[in-house]
């Protein structure tokens, strides 16, 4: 469900950058999304092709996803890790003073238009 | 073809709104508290006991979300405050934009208080910050002790968490030290209540703290 929350940002911001950019029809959007951003991509992609269809910029717009590697640093050690394999916990000292550096972006990466002159 | 660069990031034009409401409030010294929880945790009937405890001191305004939002309105508007019920479309979740509409049709200028009862659900609204000064998420004791670790996000925001139901803790196996345990485990911050909607008890610690946070006004 919040998938589609997501996806109407993604199409309310992609068509004002159209409509400045006098675009009539878009062939791609990509997303960065990283690992821990909680979205689901199956989903997304499946809210996507609903919702594009009531957008005549976007009905044959393929949302292509992006994945960023979520990396945590750990403050005691000063090293990064793997957040997915290793959670809060860093591996290599065993301490829980750690944050998230990447891996919960969601942002529009760029999108694909036909050449000006077809 | 051609490539547009965009690198729009979708939470962060959220957050710029959310903090713009968020200042809004604050120079009009209003407090505005978000409440957030699983589907009939307990959100209404918690507004309308602290409404009732409160309306007599504060001007209370609530903004209504949830799905059965009309019903919930009219109940809190009843309690004695000034209410209204938002459309969000179908979004699983309130956003910083839908608050800021939602403040100017509230038509409650000089409010103390104002209460958001966010869509019931708890992984969206978690996601996206409302304007509101506080977060507030409801854990019911039916739902189980283990919900922080189900849904650490939610409690990861919260700046209180009311567990409630508290009167049927002896139908259920619901462990409580457990349940504080890893709630403090997704904020050691966060403030922790035990309290019952339906009775009243364990709302005066509540409400003090509430209080405290009003203060001065
Ligand atoms: N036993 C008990 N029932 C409660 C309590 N608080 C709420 N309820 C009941 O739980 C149901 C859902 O409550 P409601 O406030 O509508 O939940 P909401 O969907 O989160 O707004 C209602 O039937 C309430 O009467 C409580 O403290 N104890
Ligand atoms: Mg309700
Ligand atoms: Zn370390």
């Amino acid at each position: 469900m919040h998938e589609l929350g997501v996806v109407f940002y993604v199409i309310k911001d992609v068509k004002e950058v159209a409509l400045q950019n006098n675009i009539n029809k878009v062939n791609s959007v990509t997303l960065d999304i990283g690992e821990v951003s909680g979205v689901i991509h199956e989903q997304l992609i499946d809210c996507w092709d609903w919702a594009k269809k009531r957008e005549p910029v976007l009905e044959e717009a393929v949302l292509k996803i992006n994945t960023i590697k979520a990396v945590t640093f750990c403050e005691d050690c000063k090293k990064e890790y793997e957040t997915v394999a290793h959670g809060k916990i860093c591996p290599y000292c065993g301490s829980e003073n750690t944050y998230l550096l990447e891996g919960n972006e969601f942002s529009i990466k760029e999108i694909e238009v036909p050449d000006e002159d077809n | 073809m051609k490539i547009i660069e965009l690198k729009q990031d979708i939470f962060r034009e959220n957050e710029v709104t959310a903090d713009g409401v968020r200042k809004e409030l604050s120079d009009a010294n209003t407090l505005m508290i978000n409440v957030m929880s699983s589907p009939g945790s307990g959100k209404t009937t918690t507004l309308v006991r602290t409404i009732n405890m409160l309306k007599d001191k504060y001007k209370i305004g609530v903004m209504e979300c949830d799905i059965d939002a009309s019903v919930d309105a009219e109940t809190v508007q009843k309690a004695g405050a000034y209410a209204i019920q938002l459309h969000t479309g179908g979004m699983c979740h309130m956003d910083a934009a839908m608050t800021k509409q939602g403040l100017m049709e509230l038509d409650c200028k000089d409010a103390d208080l104002i209460f958001i009862e966010n869509v019931g659900n708890l992984v969206c609204p978690a996601e996206f910050d409302t304007g509101a000064h506080l977060n507030i998420t409801i854990l019911s004791v039916p739902e189980g002790d283990d919900k922080p670790a189900k849904y650490p996000l939610v409690y990861e925001v919260s700046d209180v968490v009311l567990i409630n139901k508290i009167d049927a803790i002896s139908v259920f196996d619901f462990d409580t030290d457990k349940c504080i345990e890893r709630i403090k485990a997704c904020n050691p911050k966060s403030e922790v209540f035990l309290l019952s909607s339906k009775t009243g008890e364990g709302f005066e610690g509540w409400i003090s703290w509430l209080e405290g946070k009003l203060g001065g006004r």
